[in-house]
């Protein structure tokens, strides 16, 4: 089992260096469909994390593969950052099975934290350093020579675009900023597993669409990411395949786009009406749409035509105020299987 | 916590963390050093010079010493009071709640534990370097008698591991930094004036002195001068030893706990 680990992390050498030419990753292309070959980066069962008698996590099920990128959507509260505190094998599972890397958290924290880059929900920089010193002195905490600290810390800020501003202190640096640094500083030794909790909440779209290029580019190197998110739109772009969580179980599992076929219709057709509670509409759409959400705001019509649709609604004689046809996304799955949609 | 990893590896962790903290100290001491230098010569001339000739003056010498030579042992206990104290209050809760460094470094290989041993080791490591400093300004006022004043540093390290080690352990359990300054005016202050630091003990009250005995820093100064003199009998000396390792054991058994329950439950 360690072999087939090894094998892998000689190439990962290679992930940072932009000067080398695009490397042949195949020897790291997902494994699924082959899972005998090679053994799962993390397996959980059962997993759970209970604080008092409070279950923040219940008893959850994952198998994640060498080179997956693997999502967790929900809403505040789901349980998500005690799940990810756990797989990072730093806060004790209170009951279940937890393996990563194929060995056990519990008694060997110290290695899997070896080969675990961890993004925190919040970073945690050390605010009155230099950018550069934050990540030469966490290298230190790998036991990395201070001159390959010195190497990767250069070849780090390039990566996350803050060579310029190596000497600030990180007080000064923009959110945006901070969040390149952490996660630049969660690469620091080269780790086989990525784990980001929420990387791009509190962020606007184009610090957003920077991380998510940067997230990409780790993701084709073969790195294996374990992201957290609100965000529906971050979930269909980075992951692979995602589970939904909800009060600290997992209601749903698949890639994206299976669990919008499986759990929605193919178009939505929203209306606002311009009244102050929509409820009243509850019952008139029945016959228009297969299935149909009334929120406080607008209405959903979950439709596979949604032009047709609205011309149904226009017939029944209604003017809604506004009337919008999309495609299905992962928030009506959520919606679906909740009752609730991800962000209030 | 990871039993299968042997004492090496955790030794290994330790320093890493100690290193973490002296670095961080050299990034951010902005010419700390220079006062630390400068401060007990002021201070020894001032107290020492100024305040030793009106006592010389009333009371003559105190305890056989001049007024100086009576006080600069203390002032390197306290000192190092001072320092442990500084080091292990606020900046321990700004790494474990405002900034999460602390969380940040248990991500890594290192543990509760190694972080605990890491920034103890180095307040330690720090109050040696000062102490010996202060040990040759205070030779430098003629208050060191013995052979035995080679001993002060070590008594330095001591005393401000033994405030360390607990101060460090209640910050890492605290919510906020509401009860600091209640510590500090109301335990630190009284300790610094009242532990027989510019008077002998024979000058309280004889009903207050056994509280003042009750004092940590009282073991401390008293180390110091005994140190300092070369004088003083084996059982108080072993009584005042006695007093400060077992602060730095608790310290290190309360450390654990609040540091794990914080970093890792
Ligand atoms: N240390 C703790 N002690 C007690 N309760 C906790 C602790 N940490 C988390 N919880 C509770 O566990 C539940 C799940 O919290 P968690 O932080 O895992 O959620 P989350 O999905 O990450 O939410 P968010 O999107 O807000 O970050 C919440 O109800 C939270 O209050
Ligand atoms: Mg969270």
């Amino acid at each position: 089992m360690a072999l087939a680990y090894q094998a892998t992390r000689g190439c990962r050498a290679l992930w940072l260096d932009s000067a080398v030419p695009e490397k042949n990753n195949s020897s790291l292309a997902r494994t699924k469909g082959t899972p005998t070959s090679v053994p799962p980066i993390l397996e959980a069962h059962q997993l759970t994390k209970r604080f008092g008698d409070f279950d923040a996590v219940k008893g959850i099920d994952l198998s994640i593969d060498r080179g997956e990128s693997f999502g967790f959507l929900g809403p505040n509260g789901a349980g998500k950052t005690s799940t990810m505190r756990m797989i990072s094998a730093v806060s004790r599972p209170s009951s279940g099975t937890l393996r990563i890397f194929g060995l056990d958290p519990t008694t060997s924290g110290p290695e899997i934290r070896a080969r675990l880059g961890v993004v925190p929900q919040e970073d945690t920089l050390e605010l009155e350093l230099s950018v550069r010193k934050n990540l030469e002195m966490f290298a230190r905490y790998f036991d990395l020579p201070r001159r390959v600290a010195r190497e990767r810390a250069s070849e780090l800020l390039a990566f996350a675009q803050l060579s310029e501003r190596e000497h600030d202190k990180v007080d000064n640096l923009s959110g945006g900023m901070k969040r390149r640094l952490t996660i630049a500083r969660a690469l620091i030794n080269r780790p086989d597993l990525l784990i980001l909790d929420e990387p791009t909440t509190g962020l606007d779209p184009q610090a957003r669409h920077l991380l998510w290029e940067r997230l990409y580019r780790l993701k084709r190197d073969g790195v294996t990411l374990i992201i957290t998110t609100h965000y529906m739109d971050e979930a269909e772009q980075l992951c692979d395949r995602l589970v939904v969580m909800d009060h600290g179980t997992i209601v749903a599992e698949g890639a994206p786009r299976a669990l919008i076929e499986r759990h929605s219709t193919r178009e939505v057709l929203e209306l606002r009406f311009s009244v102050d509670d929509h409820a009243q509409f509850d019952n008139l759409f029945s016959d228009v749409a297969e299935r149909v959400e009334v929120l406080p705001d607008r209405i959903l019509l979950y439709v596979d035509h949604g032009d047709a649709a609205l011309q149904k609604v226009h017939d029944l004689g209604l003017t809604p105020t506004s009337a919008l046809v999309r495609r299905s996304s992962l928030e009506d799955v959520f919606l679906r299987l909740t009752g609730r949609t991800l962000v209030e | 916590m990871e039993p299968r990893i042997s004492p090496a590896q955790g030794w290994s962790r330790g320093r890493r963390s100690w290193w973490y903290h002296a670095s961080f100290y050299t990034q951010t001491w902005r010419g700390s050093a220079a006062s630390t230098i400068l401060f007990p010569f002021l201070y020894l001339t001032s107290l020492g010079v100024g305040v030793g000739h009106l006592v010389q003056r009333h009371t003559g010498l105190v305890q056989g010493q001049t007024y100086l030579h009576y006080i600069a042992p203390s002032l390197l206990a306290t000192t190092a009071m001072t320092m442990g104290e500084s080091e292990s209050l606020w900046p321990v809760l700004a790494s474990v709640k405002w900034l999460k460094t602390y969380h940040a470094a248990v991500a890594t290989p290192l543990s509760p534990v190694d972080v605990l041993v890491g920034k103890l080791s180095w307040v330690t490591t720090k109050t040696f370097a000062t102490s010996v400093i202060y040990t040759v300004a205070i030779s430098l006022f003629g208050a060191t008698r013995s052979w035995w004043a080679l001993t002060l540093p070590f008594i330095g390290a001591l005393v401000a591991l033994a405030f360390s080690a607990p101060l460090v352990a209640y910050a890492a359990g605290a919510e906020s930094d509401a009860s600091f300054t209640t510590i500090y005016r109301f335990a630190f202050i009284p300790m610094f004036l009242f532990s027989a630091t510019f008077f002998p003990i024979a000058s309280y009250p004889r009903v207050l002195r056994p509280l003042v005995q009750l004092f940590p820093l009282y073991h401390g100064v008293a180390l110091a001068r005994a140190a300092a003199f070369g004088q003083g009998s084996l059982p108080a000396i072993s009584v005042h030893l006695a007093v400060l390792v077992a602060m730095v054991l608790v310290g290190l058994w309360w450390g654990r706990r609040t540091m794990t329950r914080r970093l890792v439950d």
